[in-house]
């Protein structure tokens, strides 16, 4: 047990520590406020407080708990709300009102909750570290399977079925003469990436109902993506179409530093809305920590870890998870105020040079794996971080040392949201390079993917050599060939790429629908071309009623997309430019 | 407690003044960030902040700067006390510093409670989203950037442009539809002139706001550092008006920028490392710990709506202040050099205007059945309209077709009619989507693409008059 020697906003330097290590937990003062050790020097530990140091006194005690920052993993996670510290907001708000006070405490995992558990193995058995023990219905989305913690290996000597609480045991292992207990429960420290077997490319495609990210630019299980943009562009709601549509088996949800009204707004949201797959609400797949900026700076760090850490278990378990991170330049800037308290020789921007290195450790976490244990089985964890420029100016350092590490960059434009086209997703400085990932899926679904997709991407580019002519000639001077490319290009963008998020139909576009969408664009494209080449004025084609009615595809429901298209699709072979030629 | 409040502990040895820092021995007791006196040599007192505590020496920053401290007189006296706010229901009329003493020559309060100034974090889990449409009575807040209960939407404005006639009229005619509930209005003066709050005070004691109003004055001649307590106080009462009191709260910050300089003026006495321009790295942290006060809470009646103004340096949004603003808080009101000159008032540039609780608080039962496909369109074909002036400028209005001519006047007749309108003129949102509608009709009707066929039939003035 220590004391405090010095106080200094989040830092804190405790004398008489020794023996502590470094990472390990301990509890300020009398309030017992959590801080991490993340320094030695003789007797003195350098502390990192997760909480609010004001009215700390010098003298005070420092108790060290000999354990380092962890997080509990078991049955009644999904659904949960959590601090950056995995404390449970729910029961924080039951036990202490709307305000959270320093120094409380709320277990993660529910103590008095019973839980179904079936095993999966008899007496016996021989098992050990990853192996599955028997399962347990946390929601009707998610079987949650026990597995067998690490370090831990040998023959069941007994087990149960039955209903326990998280820290009942249900089974007993003897290991080289020894009986352990297990529960339903188990912990892992936060920093430390969880075991694996094997690891894997990234592959599949991870569906996210976003056409511009499914068709454009996909996200492949597994994949680490980023979606850096200025303030207004989008990004928070962006993250929070991820979160609510993609086709994962959990989606973990990181506040960081962000709005606690937006935070609110996700929450409610989520107990609202059904999954498009299953009919289910959402909160039944979704595991949420929300440390908003007003909220302790330091936590920020571990709720980053934290949510990686859920979403490593349950990979474990066998199955997807997309963890979506809003927003990790937040959590530099944390790092930033503590390397400051610490006086250490600052990099870019006051940054610490390690930024990058901990960016890393961070992104690295994602992966598709084949995981410990029997049965074999395999599972992804997919990261989407969001990062927030100075400026919207993607040459500073969080956006940099990010695009260093991650493969699809979603690039977020503020003349777009100006422009109020939303996702304001740039589809020239965007990219993604698990193309070649998801082939063999687009292929399988929807063969044609590939070239559709490279000349609806020409086409764009083209606009954007044009649009530079036009800003001094005008739109009248073009070439008719170029006023038709501009009428099509302005149907991509305005008919295909933008999507509302609050349209009830609109906000989640299947990936079949998707590619429709966009091919009944360039097959108006081709039709257009051989209308224009037998006579036909741009005039007419621009005022053609398929023009409106492809604009409205949108609207149209997922279900029997295919019907309304393929009419759409006849009625434009039979003349584009009817009107034109009767009249 | 193992030390009582009471216990007055007095530190001499004082080896450091400069700037607003004083350096002393280590004072046993003293907590972190406590409140502390300072006497003078002279006799006189000042309070100061423990900034930094440890065995060896003790940090205080001084409230009005450490002018005429010696460091042979000068005593630090500890009360065992951090920064708090009196509180009563009488603070409602009242006008104080920026640490929170009375300066309108009133009585002193009889407090109900002691709060700290720097609050508690509301638990994101229980905020209530929020939803209540507030007609400001403007038409391009109202129609194109809707202010909701609860949210934090500021005003970038620059040097020399009417902000502060525009908050003033958003405060005479802010109203919630269909209710009689209880308003309350906190205003904090941070660093402005002495003229600028003397406006807002003589604004609000002829409409008669004054008796539901708390105000907080930190003029530009009082000590920098009371402008970090300043909003701080704002909000505390802003607090225990909506959360105890049971009020809806709109709490106008202004100028905000004041309160950044000061910050960076205090952060480099600290000799902290700076980050951009010299600001320090934490101020999105800083300022989101305010700006997050504003918000709704489920079981809890009142609300608190922050508008903060501040002006953008030269003009660049791009600048950090306007920037960590704007990641923090739910939109912003940008004002435009460029309307200004036009002769437009309120100048409210709209590609840049935002509201992000906007969708929420608008629509059937809330505003009106049209109003977002009304905004969706009307922002459209300014968009458009904008977009053809840009390119007449190059290539000259003959050159453009006749259908983007009709645009490009309706772009000017939307400055005119939608955006423009008198200081002391109070449209409500049916108003203002009417004003929307004439200026369709301009436009082939075929164009309205964004706006559902039956609000087309309903509301388009042709096909009203045929009713």
């Amino acid at each position: 047990m220590g004391k405090i020697w010095r106080v200094s906003g989040p830092l804190v330097i405790a004398d008489e520590m020794k023996g502590s290590q470094v990472y390990e937990v301990v509890e300020i003062g009398a309030e017992g406020l959590v801080g991490e050790i993340v320094g030695l020097e003789g007797n003195r530990a350098v502390i990192q407080a997760h909480e609010d140091t004001l009215g700390l006194r010098v003298g005070e005690v420092v108790r060290g708990t000999g354990r380092v920052l962890s997080a509990e993993l078991g049955p009644g996670l999904v659904g949960s709300i959590y601090d950056g510290l995995q404390k449970s907001l729910l029961a924080m708000g039951e036990n202490m009102g709307p305000f959270i006070k320093r120094g409380a405490k709320a277990a993660a995992l529910p103590r008095d909750k019973k839980w179904q558990f079936t095993p999966q193995v008899k007496v016996g058995d021989t098992v050990s570290q990853g192996d599955i023990i028997g399962v347990v219905p946390e929601t009707a989305l998610i079987e949650h399977r026990i597995m067998v913690p690490a370090g831990i290996k040998g023959t069941i000597k007994e087990i149960r079925q039955g209903d326990y609480t998280v820290e009942e045991p249900i089974a007993w292992i003897s290991q080289n003469g020894d009986v352990k207990e297990l529960t339903l429960m188990q912990e892992w420290p936060v920093r430390k990436p969880r075991a694996y077997k094997q690891r894997f490319d990234p592959s599949g495609l991870l569906t996210t109902g976003m056409r511009i990210l499914d068709y454009m630019f996909p996200l492949a299980l597994g994949g680490k993506a980023s979606i850096p943009g200025g303030f207004g562009t989008g990004k928070t709601v962006a993250l929070q179409q991820l979160a609510r549509w993609a086709q994962t088996h959990l989606n973990i949800y990181v506040g960081c530093g962000e709005r606690g009204n937006e935070m609110a707004d996700v929450l409610s949201s989520f107990r609202e809305l059904k999954d498009p797959n299953t009919g289910r609400l959402l909160q039944e797949k979704e595991i949420f920590i929300a440390n908003t900026s007003n909220m302790p700076v330091v936590a920020r760090e571990s709720s980053i870890f934290v949510g990686i850490t859920m979403a490593e278990y349950f990979r474990d378990m066998g199955y997807d998870v997309l963890v979506v991170a809003d927003s990790t330049s937040r959590w530099a800037e944390a790092m930033r105020e503590m390397s400051g308290r610490l006086e250490e020789m600052p990099g870019e921007e006051g940054f610490p040079s390690y930024m990058g290195s901990r960016l890393s450790s961070f992104y690295e976490r994602a992966g598709m794996v084949e995981c410990v244990g029997s049965p074999v089985r395999k599972g992804s964890v997919t990261v989407a971080g969001a990062v927030s420029p100075p400026g919207a100016d993607f040459s500073e350092p969080v956006t940099q040392n990010t695009l260093r590490i991650i493969d699809a960059l979603y690039a977020l434009d503020v003349s777009l949201a100006n422009k109020r086209h939303f996702p304001t997703i740039n589809w020239l400085t965007s990219y993604s390079l698990y193309v070649e990932a998801v082939k063999d899926w687009w292929n399988e679904h929807d063969p044609g993917w590939e070239d559709t997709r490279a000349s609806a991407l020409k086409a764009l580019q083209q606009e954007a050599e044009l649009e530079e002519i036009v800003r001094l000639v005008g739109p009248e001077a073009l070439p008719e060939g170029d006023k038709l490319l501009l009428l099509v290009t302005r149907m991509i963008r305005e008919d295909f790429l933008q999507q509302s998020a609050y349209h009830e139909v609109d906000t989640y576009c299947v990936p079949a629908k998707a590619g429709l969408m966009l091919k009944t664009i360039m097959k108006f494209y081709e039709l257009a071309q051989e209308a224009l080449s037998s006579g036909a004025g741009i005039e007419s084609i621009r005022s053609s009623p398929i023009v409106y009615r492809i604009s409205r595809m949108k609207d149209i429901p997922n279900e029997g997309f295919e019907q309304r298209a393929s009419e759409l699709w006849t009625e434009m072979e039979q003349g584009l430019v009817t009107d034109k030629r009767s009249s | 407690m193992d030390f009582s409040s009471l216990y007055v502990k007095e530190g001499r040895a004082i080896s450091k003044a400069k700037g607003a820092l004083l350096v002393a021995e280590s004072i046993p007791g003293i907590q972190f960030n406590e409140i502390v006196d300072v006497q003078l040599g002279s006799g006189e007192i000042r309070s100061g902040q423990a900034i930094d505590i440890s065995e060896e020496a003790t940090i205080v920053e001084v409230f009005g700067g450490v002018s005429e401290v010696d460091l042979i007189g000068s005593k630090i006296r500890c009360k065992g006390e951090t920064l708090k706010l009196p509180v009563s229901i009488d603070i409602l009329g009242r006008i104080f510093n920026g640490i929170g003493t009375p300066i309108d020559g009133g009585p002193a309060l009889i407090p109900e409670a002691y709060l700290d100034i720097n609050g508690e974090p509301v638990n994101p889990a229980l905020r209530q989203p929020p939803a209540e449409f507030i007609e400001t009575g403007m038409s391009p807040i109202d129609g194109l950037n809707a202010l909701v209960r609860g949210q934090k939407l500021p005003i970038f404005s620059g040097s020399g442009l009417p902000h502060n006639r525009i908050v003033a009229q958003i405060i005479r005619q802010a109203t919630v539809k269909g209710t009689e509930e209880r308003f309350a209005l906190v205003f904090a003066a941070i660093g402005i002139s002495y003229d600028d709050a003397s406006f807002f005070m003589r604004n609000l004691e002829r409409t008669g706001a004054l008796e539901r109003t708390v105000a907080f004055i930190n003029t530009a001649s009082d000590p920098v550092i009371e402008r970090i307590s300043t909003p701080r106080l704002a909000l505390t009462a802003a607090e225990y008006l909506a959360w105890q009191q049971d009020m809806h709260v709109l709490v106008i910050l202004t100028d905000m920028t004041n309160y950044c300089e000061a910050l960076r003026e205090l952060s480099s006495m600290r000799e902290e490392i700076p980050s951009r321009r010299g600001y320090p790295g934490y101020m999105y942290t800083d300022l989101a710990t305010m700006y997050e006060r504003a918000g709704r809470i489920f079981d809890k009646e009142g609300s608190v709506t922050i508008m903060p103004i501040l002006t953008m340096p030269d003009d660049d949004i791009t600048h950090p202040i306007p920037d960590l603003t704007g990641y923090i808080t739910e939109g912003q009101i940008v004002l435009s050099r460029n309307l200004e000159r036009k002769g437009i008032y309120p100048p409210i540039d709209v590609f840049l205007s935002l509201s992000r609780m906007m969708k929420e608080g608008i629509g059937p039962g809330k505003t009106r059945e049209d109003h977002n496909n009304v905004f969706m369109q009307s922002y459209a074909a300014y968009a458009e309209g904008c977009y053809l002036r840009e390119i007449s400028t190059i290539i000259g209005a003959e050159a453009l077709a006749d259908r983007d001519r009709v645009y490009l006047a309706n772009a000017e007749e939307f400055e005119r009619k939608f955006i423009a309108q008198g200081e002391h003129e109070k449209r409500t949102i049916e108003d203002t989507l009417d004003i929307a509608w004439g200026l369709f009709s301009a436009l082939p009707e075929e164009d309205l693409k964004l706006i559902k066929e039956e609000f087309i039939k309903k509301y388009l003035p042709k096909h009203r008059n045929q009713e």
